[in-house]
């Protein structure tokens, strides 16, 4: 009898290890120590990591921070009058509205302050509000693109032309990964959502690898079929035979790499390896069974449901807790141009109990301390109408607005319970303390431990950075 | 050694440099363009270059001489005092210990040079500090090529560059491989396909000295070798089948592809090649094939219409073009210049403005209107056969016809006394049957006597539905759609006594009507109402009719009603048209480049705005470039395509040798073959990259006779096999020291695998085809239901070559973007190749390739060999190689070990040969323990790699 499969692994890797890691072609990203950031001249990171992993929450479609989170009471009494053009200064708008009456709009919907911080917060937000103490809202943040397609390539990427790195692909090259049997970055987009007008589309190059080697790519979990793809055997291969096949594999590659000299085949071996456990590991991972029901409820009914936003924050907690670098959970349905107070209540149900309840998980497990979670969307929503409804104050929509929206963060040595960065009294100007999307992406990579002027990768003959070429800033105010 | 080549990620390393222990810098002088251009261009080009804007300071790193020039000496001081280190200010900074002295500064972003670096820049100063022309923008110039002492070595321009160079090193090259690795090298990458075994076996019996040559050429003229090299050209212009952006809509492009595998096959010289690509339009009298070609130009993502600005959607197809241009013909990063001078090489941002000219005069529309029928968006051409002109002419004279008659018709009815002059207003009730629930057909009736012959009398009817009209037994006519009401005179139709009306539809409906007629001087009117008979169906006894609760409209229906004649051809006409659109879809289009007239202006784009334009500009190359002859006053694209072949430029030839050198070592002779420029890599080997770019023009852009020179060679016939270490001093194999080893693209594994198992469906040309893939990838990042769901197809159809996959830019195939093939939404030169544990699981798990393991051992236990010869030819089909004895013994004893659990697992064995034809019950655990060894073949490295 020959020896199992693993056993051969155990033996193999035993030998082959020193071998492998001193020409660097190894599974590099499984011990970490032949990331670049160790690789550089000067070894560990940039600075004391206060994040060890981050679960972005991207909201696609761009939800109404004046609906959400961007309280603006004296809109009431503007409402319906024209906006003063030296407010719109005659900015750019889409052609959806281009040329027509830019009216104010006052939300319906009331705001309050929260918790002991008093953060304010809509009352869409029930169970998020609960946090109020432990988010960090970014209320001027603001991006160039007025179209979806480019906004959300450029906050994936930090570019709106396609071919770059995308963020998780940019962490996992920085850092390696700090779990055995899992992908570094996964990709986790719901299946169904509640606001059904305007969906708009998502594209594999939002979490794709751009010029980084390819084993940065993000993963993107199916909610229907194997979770990862390809990653069930075959009917009749079960993982026994699975391992018996792998070992005559391994054992023949093992001998052609002898004669061969190439040591890419032990990294190809590596791979199979890692395959086969990620095999155990994945249906572990995604495997609820176990999970308690106080658990569960903490994420809302939906969290039974495949494919809903609540299961997927279930799953990003699970990721995180098994080290999982970057978790990106995709939600569509926030491009509300007609009928916002209908679709938006829809949405905000579907993420509001969810986010929360991912919150209280991770704070109750102690993870939330080394966690950074980030909530956005590509771009805010203007403050004057589109097809309103003058009868009707429930009736009206709002046009896409890069010059200001909010985000936030929580966790990962973020400031909670505070507010960041001013808009003007119409929500349409960043007045004070602007963060670009750019300076985001450099103030998550400083949690993290990565000097964003540091993370490069030479393409096309620049010093390519996720912040690309303009000045990207931490946002040193919001620091823990 | 001053730089570690080992390291995979050179974080550190901000450019390509070049690779250290290949060079011979420790014993040589320095070579400026290698040594230290790359150093000065990565750490200081930034602020001291060619980019006016960010100069700091009066000084211009990347030129020797003039005001700004780095050799002129200022008033009291060198920035580089030839000999001198100590004494030139350049050496001064770099190696300061100040912060606010260093160079390059903190601010900057770069880190200072290593200590090899300032080693190098100071053996530089000290030997004269010269200043070389950068290598890639002069000329290539041809050496004569050494002689060397082996005969074998001797015989081309190429084995005589590589064998001196390795000889210098005191290297051998490696002995040439046998010959079932050389028949399996040929085969992939000349055709993408493994041999098959009567070709391993008729290649090793054949033993004339020119058997391999025989070979060579054999392979060359197949058709599949124009397949795969379409492939290679796919990826850098970006070939995809859907548009890229937004709703991500259907494109057609299936006649590119097809054109690029003809003119490969056909051996279509590489200066034509690029011509018709790029201006292929603009021929006086431009053939098929020429204008198919000019799609090259249509090749860039572009949106659909929706809340996009279209001025902005135009810059960006422009700057796409550009940058596709720029990457494929130039290999140089010209969109850098797009918003301010290039920071290391010399192109302005007015050059880039000047290229762009040439490609802002488009004759279409900047984005589709939604999915564009057939997916072509003009313009565009039908590739029409004459017969399918001649039907195509037929439905047009039809329709020219039916209209003919229709204009006739209301001409007619215009002049006649019996129709009215405009038809008024009417309140008309609508009625419907009083029975609901399994109805599928509906009928109204109403009867009504006249006391004389009406000579006037106009009906006009709607249904919520068709509805067709019978009056006393005749067919009146009917309508068409819902919100279009009929108009019919019946003055004959109506006669004295009784007279009924029935109106029938094959869909319960609600019906209207209103009969206005006179007799004598009453005008008398007649409408729906409950006086009306209903009934739903035919077998259903009639009753009276009810007033409907929902009318389908309102009253403006009785004012723009047409004739029951006129409906009825205008009905007829749609159906031609309908019939045309339905007969285009077998016709092949193909989307072509065409040029507005007049031109649209171009101007300079302030900071690369769209909406910002400075200065006109007019149409012209780069200045550091040799300059263009353009025919005319206003060059055209056709100017730009022969001044890329012109004799005196340097980068053309050079960039598409080097790529197809690439295709056959795994690494091009300039690794960056996207980039030749300043920060792109210095050629290990410029002297053969000179020498094949310069005979590749004297052949007049020959591609086979370049490929076959290559394939030809003693070096390309090296044996791969090399020691561990000499693999790990040299990785990519850049000294040429061995034949190269490296991961098949995914398009060639998959080929492969369908190959081997007997599947591969053969068929040259045709649209795109969808195999199967996992369900939900598409609705994961789909926004419309038109596109959502991924229907594969059936038949042989999914067994095709993967060249022909279906190819959504937004979510492309995962069997091909695994293994590292690009999304083709923008320019690639060259994949990058890792290995990852997702490809293993693909290879493990996809259901096909494993279906192929299942199809390939059915086919071998049907011919009824011994286990052991069985085996061989599984090993042999998989790998082109003989199994020695202790191989063969390890696949026993595997397959063995396979039967043995199958035998004990019986329900497993059932779930894997299900579906598979009848066969007994110990057949069945041996044709699962079979699938499991050739699955086992199919994933091995020796299958996986070139070697």
């Amino acid at each position: 009898m020959a020896p199992s499969y693993q056993q051969f692994c155990d033996t193999l890797n035993r030998r082959q290890f020193l071998k492998r890691a001193s020409i660097g072609l190894g599974v590099s990203a499984l011990s970490g120590s032949l990331s670049p950031l160790v690789a550089s001249a000067e070894p560990g990171l940039h600075f004391p990591a206060k994040a060890k992993r981050v679960i972005f929450l991207f909201m696609a479609g761009a939800p109404s921070q004046l609906d959400l989170f961007d309280s603006k009471p004296e809109l009431e009494r503007l409402h319906g009058q024209p906006l003063p053009p030296e407010i719109s200064r005659g900015q750019r708008v889409t052609s959806m509205t281009r040329g027509k009456k830019q009216v104010v709009c006052a939300s319906i919907f009331k705001f309050g302050p929260q918790g002991k911080s008093g953060l304010t917060m809509s009352e869409l937000l029930p169970h998020l509000s609960k946090h109020a103490d432990d988010i960090c809202l970014i209320k001027s943040t603001h991006t160039e693109a007025i179209n979806h397609d480019p906004a959300k390539t450029f906050f994936c990427t930090g570019s709106e032309m396609p071919g770059r790195a995308s963020m998780g692909s940019w962490l996992s090259y920085g850092l390696g990964s700090i779990n055995k049997d899992l992908p570094n970055f996964v990709v986790l987009s719901s299946a169904f959502w509640s606001g059904k007008v305007n969906v708009q589309a998502l594209y594999s190059r939002l979490w794709g690898t751009g010029f980084l080697p390819g084993k940065h790519q993000g993963i993107a979990f199916q909610s229907v079929g194997d979770p990862v793809l390809f990653l069930s055997n075959p009917e009749g291969v079960d993982r026994s035979v699975r391992s018996k096949m792998l070992d005559f594999v391994a054992k023949v590659n093992a001998h052609d790499a002898d004669i061969s000299g190439d040591p890419e085949i032990h990294t190809s071996i590596a791979q199979q390896e890692m395959a086969f456990r990620m095999q155990a590991s994945i249906p572990e991972l995604t495997d609820l069974s176990k999970e308690a029901e106080s658990s569960l409820d903490l994420y809302g009914p939906e969290v039974h449901q495949s494919g809903s936003f609540a299961r997927n924050c279930l799953l990003a907690r699970r990721m995180a807790e098994r080290d999982v670098r970057f978790v990106q959970l995709f939600h569509r349905g926030w491009d509300h141009h007609r009928g916002l107070p209908t679709h938006l209540r829809g949405q905000a149900k579907d993420v509001d109990q969810p986010i929360a309840g991912l919150l209280t998980d991770l704070k109750q497990r102690g993870l939330l301390d080394d966690t950074l979670v980030v909530f956005a969307g590509e771009f805010g929503r203007t403050t004057y109408a589109q097809n309103l409804d003058p009868q009707n104050r429930e009736d009206y929509g709002r046009d896409h607005h890069p010059r200001c929206f909010t985000t936030w963060m929580a966790g990962g040595g973020i400031k909670g319970g505070i507010s960041y960065g001013e808009t003007d009294e119409f929500c349409y100007n960043v007045i004070k303390d602007p963060v670009h999307v750019r300076d985001l992406h450099a103030t998550m990579f400083h949690q993290l431990g990565i000097d964003h002027n540091k993370l490069i990768f030479p393409h096309q003959g620049l010093d390519q950075r996720l912040t690309g070429v303009e000045e990207a800033n931490v946002i040193k105010d919001i620091l823990a | 050694m001053f730089l570690v080549i080992a390291m995979v990620k050179p974080i550190s390393l901000a450019v390509f440099l070049f690779p250290a222990s290949l060079a011979l810098a420790d014993e040589n002088p320095i070579n400026f363009n290698r040594d230290i251009f790359p150093i000065l261009s990565d750490k200081c080009f930034h602020c001291h270059g060619p980019d006016v804007v960010d100069r700091e300071e009066e000084l211009r790193l990347d030129i020797p001489d003039g005001p700004l020039g780095a050799l002129t000496p200022r008033d009291d001081y060198h920035i580089i005092k030839p000999g001198e280190p100590e004494a030139s200010e350049l050496w001064f900074r770099v190696t300061s210990e100040f912060e606010d002295e260093i160079m390059p500064p903190k601010s900057s972003r770069k880190e200072p040079l290593t200590a090899e670096e300032v080693e190098l820049v100071t053996r530089w100063i000290k030997e004269g500090g010269a200043y070389e022309e950068f290598w890639a923008f002069s000329p290539p110039a041809r050496a004569e090529p050494p002689t060397v002492g082996n005969r074998k070595w001797n015989r081309s321009d190429i084995d005589r560059i590589v064998y001196e160079r390795i000889q210098n090193r005191g290297l051998s090259p490696k002995n040439e491989a046998d010959k079932r690795t050389l028949i399996r090298r040929l085969s992939l990458d000349l055709t993408g396909l493994p041999p098959t075994l009567e070709e391993i076996d008729a290649f090793i019996s054949d033993r004339s000295s020119d058997a391999y040559e025989t070979l060579v050429d054999a392979l060359m003229s197949r058709p599949t070798y124009g397949e795969h090299m379409a492939r290679y050209w796919s990826d850098l212009v970006r070939l995809g089948d859907t548009n890229g952006m937004h709703k991500d809509f259907h494109r057609e492009f299936s006649t590119y592809r097809d054109w690029l595998i003809k003119s490969f096959n056909d051996n279509l010289r590489f200066n034509d090649f690029i011509s018709y690509q790029l201006a292929g339009d603009l021929y006086e009298a431009p053939t098929r094939d020429q204008l198919i070609a000019s799609g090259f130009n249509r090749l860039h993502m572009i949106i659909d219409r929706g809340t996009a600005l279209p001025e902005e959607s135009l810059h960006k197809n422009i700057i796409d073009r550009v940058e596709a241009f720029g990457t494929t013909f130039l290999g140089l990063t010209v969109q850098c210049a797009q918003c301010h001078d290039h920071k290391y090489d010399p192109i302005t941002q007015k050059d880039y403005y000047q290229l762009y000219a040439f490609f802002n005069n488009f004759a279409g529309a900047p984005e589709t209107v939604r999915a564009p029928e057939r997916g072509l968006q003009p313009p565009f051409i039908n590739l029409t056969s004459a017969k399918q002109e001649q039907r195509l002419a037929t439905f047009d004279a039809m329709k020219l016809d039916a209209e003919i008659r229709r204009d006739a018709m209301i001409r007619i009815q215009s002049g006649s006394e019996k129709w009215p002059d405009a038809f008024h207003p009417v309140e008309v009730p609508f009625i419907e049957t009083a029975t609901t629930g399994a109805i599928n057909s509906v009928e109204f009736t109403a009867s009504f006597d006249l006391e004389a012959k009406p000579p006037k009398a106009i009906a006009r009817f709607i249904g919520g539905d068709m509805i067709e009209l019978w009056v006393n037994g005749s067919f009146i006519g009917q309508t068409f759609a819902r919100d279009q009401g009929a108009a019919a005179e019946l003055s004959d139709i109506l006669q004295p006594g009784e007279n009924t009306i029935r109106a029938v539809s094959k869909r319960p409906t609600e019906f209207g009507l209103v009969l206005d007629y006179s007799i004598g001087h009453d005008n008398r009117r007649l409408l729906t109402g409950p006086q009306w008979m209903a009934r739903a169906g035919p077998a259903e006894d009639s009753s009276p009719a009810q007033l409907a609760s929902k009318t389908p409209r309102d009253s403006d229906w009785t004012e723009s009603v047409k004739s029951v004649g006129v409906l009825s051809i205008l009905q007829e006409i749609e159906r031609i048209q309908k019939n045309k659109s339905e007969y285009l879809k077998s016709i092949p289009g193909a989307m072509i480049m065409a040029e507005r007239w007049p031109p649209r202006k171009a101007t300079m784009l302030i900071g690369g705005a769209y909406d910002a334009p400075g200065e006109p500009v007019a149409r012209n190359t780069p200045a550091f470039l040799p300059p263009m002859r353009p025919k005319s006053e206003t060059p055209t694209r056709l100017d730009l395509a022969e001044w890329l072949v012109s004799s005196e430029h340097p980068l053309t030839a050079r960039v598409a040798v080097n790529r197809i050198w690439q295709q056959f070592f795994g690494v091009g002779l300039v690794k960056t073959s996207e980039d030749f420029g300043a920060q792109g890599e210095w050629p290990v080997y410029q002297e053969l990259l000179d020498e094949l770019a310069t005979s590749f023009k004297e052949s007049g852009w020959n591609i086979k006779r370049l490929v076959k020179d290559i394939v030809m060679s003693q070096t390309y016939r090296q044996s791969s096999d090399a020691s561990n270490d000499e693999y790990k001093r040299d990785p990519e194999n850049r000294l040429l020291a061995r034949g190269s080893r490296f991961r098949l693209d995914a398009e060639v594994i998959r080929d492969q695998i369908l190959a081997v198992s007997g599947l591969l469906n053969q068929e040259l040309y045709g649209k795109s085809v969808k195999p199967p893939q996992p369900p939900g990838l598409w609705e994961m990042v789909s926004m419309t239901s038109e596109n959502k769901t991924y229907v594969a197809d059936t038949g042989d159809d999914i067994y095709r070559r993967s060249l022909y996959t279906y190819w959504r830019r937004g979510m492309p195939p995962p069997q091909m973007t695994i293994m590292n093939a690009p999304s083709r939404e923008f320019c690639v030169a060259r994949r990058e190749r890792t290995n990852t544990s997702l490809q293993a699981l693909l290879l493990m798990n996809e259901n096909e390739y494993f279906n192929a393991a299942k199809v390939m051992a059915s086919d071998i236990l049907d011919q009824s060999l011994s286990q052991r010869e069985a085996l061989k030819l599984a090993y042999e089909k998989t790998t082109s190689l003989k199994p020695d004895r202790d191989r063969l013994d390890l696949m026993e004893e595997t397959l063995e070990e396979f039967r043995n659990y199958y035998e004990a697992n019986p329900e497993l064995e059932a779930s894997l040969t299900e579906g598979l034809e009848a066969v007994d019950e110990n057949e069945q655990s041996n044709l699962a323990a079979w699938t499991m060894m050739t699955h086992s073949l199919l994933n091995l490295e020796l299958v996986k790699n070139r070697r």
